[in-house]
């Protein structure tokens, strides 16, 4: 069935669109962007009324964590794309630190065959670089990119020696994928459970130092030099990661990076009184590594916000703080948090939609199959947003079947209220449209 | 009114000048039960209190079980290789058990900082935090500002250094948090690999050598050097840390001439104390021992709840 979307502001950064249109999709394609094309359209065409609404490109989240298969106590990929809708992702990428990990085709085909079941957002499966992410030997990157990877990364997992990472960038490279490094060195982080500094020392806890996160991005890069591979920097979180990717970028090397919600939020001192929800790696860090992160986000510096989306379930969040698993949920939560950048001035409209589609589309290569809103090109992948709808954070109404989330109870402004995936409506806010 | 206005002791932190000076009041009239033939009062008869011990101690459990006793209270230890804990029972079912006993106060040591506070929001009962991680130790801190009150009759104006593995210590925070609420300058000294960030902002001295904190203080207070960070990067040897960290004689000589020597406890002679210090005529080490009966009778009378203090 054709939709039209009347009246909506059309964002569409990749083509500097940002104007009142009425968008009509069919076919599968966005057909036509226009004012007043609502009038005259066959009746079996579905209008929605988007006055006062922003339509935007599908927004694309570089960095998920769907746990299936093996961990779908916390999450599985039916559970996880409908949070994804629900937060007005029609793509989430799918980190490979599964059980069994994606480190082969069949774990790649399993993905991609429950997500086209689940029939919510689309999946891009992100590869595992080393297999069983154990960091020794390569993964088998050219058939998993035959399955439908569109990375590879042992995120949660950094690839430690140095060789490995040069010879994975390499043959990466070969298949035309980027590599993207949670970047931590381990031997300097040593398990800390946090960001080290004043809240950590107050409250007792082993703490990570910001240099364990830049020294490995500062080698890294180094080697994204020596390769000329792409390489992208998962969940930036310190002052001095952004400035060696701006000098870097000075440099011409093919690097990006990513920085989450709950960085651009929060800091270390949300973990002042043990809450486990927000314990992540990288952890939150100080005032002056968010301000680093937003001024990042506002010189360009900063490629993509991506959600890091991360369930644990209470077994692992209702214990001991330093015992806790590392990460929150974040898909049902990312466009309100990110649109407090653009209501405080940081960034326009246009700039965020780049941040949460254009961008992301492009890093993955996409072309017309994500991130803009060409007619006649590109796919029907939209979301719509109430920039100013107030609403409060209630973990249990989250879709996510874990309610990690520091943000329970927490006053929002803007969500999501529409996401069109394929052109079907994979998720409308019931009170809207009923 | 309550004297002392909270339900559990999780931590010296959340505590005022009025609260501490509550607690160590409370204690020096407790002293004096210990010097009676009979170390008995009926104040907390029909109370009881839970020593979880989920991390291996001896005095301080050992002390909080007398004070129990004392005080005429139920006292039940449950100690870490005893207790259900090794069997792969989470903390949160160790709580919710407990809860089930309703006990009137848990006394909870805990390898893992932050431990007194998730029981603390799980359980009926009132907490005191017998030391988690390397957060806080506040009945030791109290039970040093006992002591240091007893020998100086004041604590404002003081210059106390406390020395050593300042990173890794629950008792240096709590000493910290205490002190400079009462007024003292704290002096925090050690090896840099031993310090963490932070300690400026929260009211301390940093040194990193131990001559300059020591020069004119009236209080050292010497933190024990742990077995497990011995063959870490944190320092070479035990040698060359008691040669360069260590509290001999002629350290103690820059301090005041009237200056009194803590430690915790237990203490690695020869290593962060030398032994003539230790057992010297300035040692105050096993009066802290002492007066740690009587601080927690204090903390367990003000958090059970206990009827008309029987001290008299």
């Amino acid at each position: 069935m054709d939709l039209c979307l009347r009246g909506g502001r059309v964002i569409d950064p990749g083509r500097s669109l940002d104007s009142e249109a009425d968008v009509l999709l069919s076919g599968g394609l966005v057909a036509r962007i226009e004012p007043g094309i609502v009038n005259g359209l066959p009746v079996s065409t579905r209008v929605v009324d988007a006055r006062g609404l922003w339509v935007v490109p599908g927004l694309i989240d570089l960095h998920t964590h769907l746990r299936e298969p093996g961990q779908e106590y916390k999450e599985d990929i039916a559970s996880g794309t409908a949070a994804a809708v629900a937060g007005g992702f029609t793509a989430v990428c799918a980190m490979p630190n599964t059980v069994p990990p994606n480190d082969c085709r069949a774990v790649t085909q399993l993905i991609v065959e429950r997500a086209s079941a689940a029939g919510r957002a689309r999946v891009y499966p992100i590869g595992a670089v080393s297999k069983g992410q154990r960091g020794e030997e390569l993964a088998e990157i050219g058939e998993m990119k035959d399955a439908g990877i569109v990375a590879i990364s042992d995120d949660g997992r950094p690839v430690m020696n140095a060789e490995l990472l040069r010879r994975a960038m390499e043959y990466a490279r070969t298949f035309g994928l980027p590599l993207i490094q949670h970047c931590e060195d381990l031997t300097l982080s040593c398990g800390g459970a946090m960001n080290e500094g004043l809240v950590s020392t107050r409250a007792g806890i082993r703490a990570q130092p910001p240099a364990a996160e830049s020294s490995m991005v500062a080698r890294d890069l180094e080697i994204c030099a020596l390769t000329g591979a792409r390489y992208h920097v998962a969940h930036v979180s310190t002052a001095e990661s952004v400035e060696l990717v701006r000098a870097a970028k000075r440099r011409g090397l093919p690097v990006t990076c990513e920085v989450t919600p709950h960085h651009l939020t929060l800091t270390d001192e949300a973990c002042a009184r043990y809450d486990t929800n927000a314990k992540c790696n990288p952890p939150l860090r100080s005032e002056s590594d968010r301000l680093a992160l937003v001024e990042g986000l506002r010189d360009g510096t900063i490629d993509a916000i991506a959600t890091d989306h991360a369930p644990h379930s209470i077994l692992e969040k209702d214990v001991e703080f330093e015992q806790a698993a590392f990460g929150m949920i974040g898909l049902e939560t990312a466009v309100a948090l990110s649109l407090a950048l653009v209501r405080t001035g940081v960034i326009g409209p246009g700039r965020l939609v780049a941040l949460l589609s254009a961008n992301p589309a492009a890093f993955l290569g996409l072309g017309p199959r994500g991130g803009s809103l060409a007619p006649g090109t590109s796919i029907a992948d939209v979301t719509v947003i109430d920039p100013e709808a107030p609403w409060a954070v209630r973990p249990d109404g989250l879709r996510s079947r874990s309610k990690n989330t520091p943000f329970g109870g927490t006053d929002m402004r803007g969500r999501a209220v529409m996401t069109i995936v394929d052109g079907r409506i994979a998720f409308a806010e019931e009170t809207r449209f009923g | 009114m309550n004297p002392y206005p909270h339900k559990h002791l999780l931590g010296i932190e959340e505590l005022s000048a009025l609260d501490l000076g509550t607690v160590l009041d409370l204690g020096e009239r407790f002293t004096e039960i210990a010097t009676r033939p009979i170390k008995k009062v009926p104040t907390l008869r029909g109370k009881t209190v839970i020593n979880l011990f989920l991390e291996p101690s001896t005095r301080t459990r050992t002390s909080f079980e007398i004070a129990a006793k004392r005080l005429s209270a139920d006292a039940v230890n449950i100690s870490g290789t005893a207790s259900s804990t090794v069997k792969g029972e989470t903390l949160l079912d160790t709580v919710h058990n407990i809860d089930a006993m309703s006990p009137d106060v848990v006394v909870l040591r805990h390898a893992q900082a932050g431990a007194a506070a998730f029981v603390a929001a799980r359980i009926r009962a009132a907490v005191v935090n017998a030391g988690d991680g390397a957060h806080e130790h506040p009945t030791q801190a109290l039970l040093d500002c006992s002591t240091i009150r007893a020998h100086k009759g004041r604590i404002a104006g003081l210059v106390v250094a406390i020395c050593g593995d300042i990173a890794h210590s629950r008792v240096a925070r709590s000493n910290l948090f205490a002190l400079t609420r009462l007024g003292a300058e704290v002096r925090l000294a050690g090896p840099r690999t031993l310090l963490p960030p932070g300690l400026t902002e929260m009211g301390g001295l940093v040194f990193d050598r131990i001559e300059p904190a020591l020069e004119g203080a009236d209080v050292v207070m010497m933190l024990r050097i742990q077995k497990e960070r011995i063959g870490s990067p944190l320092f070479p040897n035990t040698r060359e840390y008691s040669r360069y960290f260590g509290l001999n004689e002629a350290r103690l000589a820059l301090a005041k001439p009237d200056a009194i020597v803590m430690h915790p406890g237990p203490v690695n002679r020869g290593v962060e104390l030398d032994p003539a210090v230790a057992d010297g005529a300035r040692s105050v080490i096993l009066e802290q021992v002492a007066r740690g009966v009587a601080i927690r009778m204090a903390v367990l009378y003000l958090l059970a709840g206990g009827g008309e203090a029987a001290v008299e």
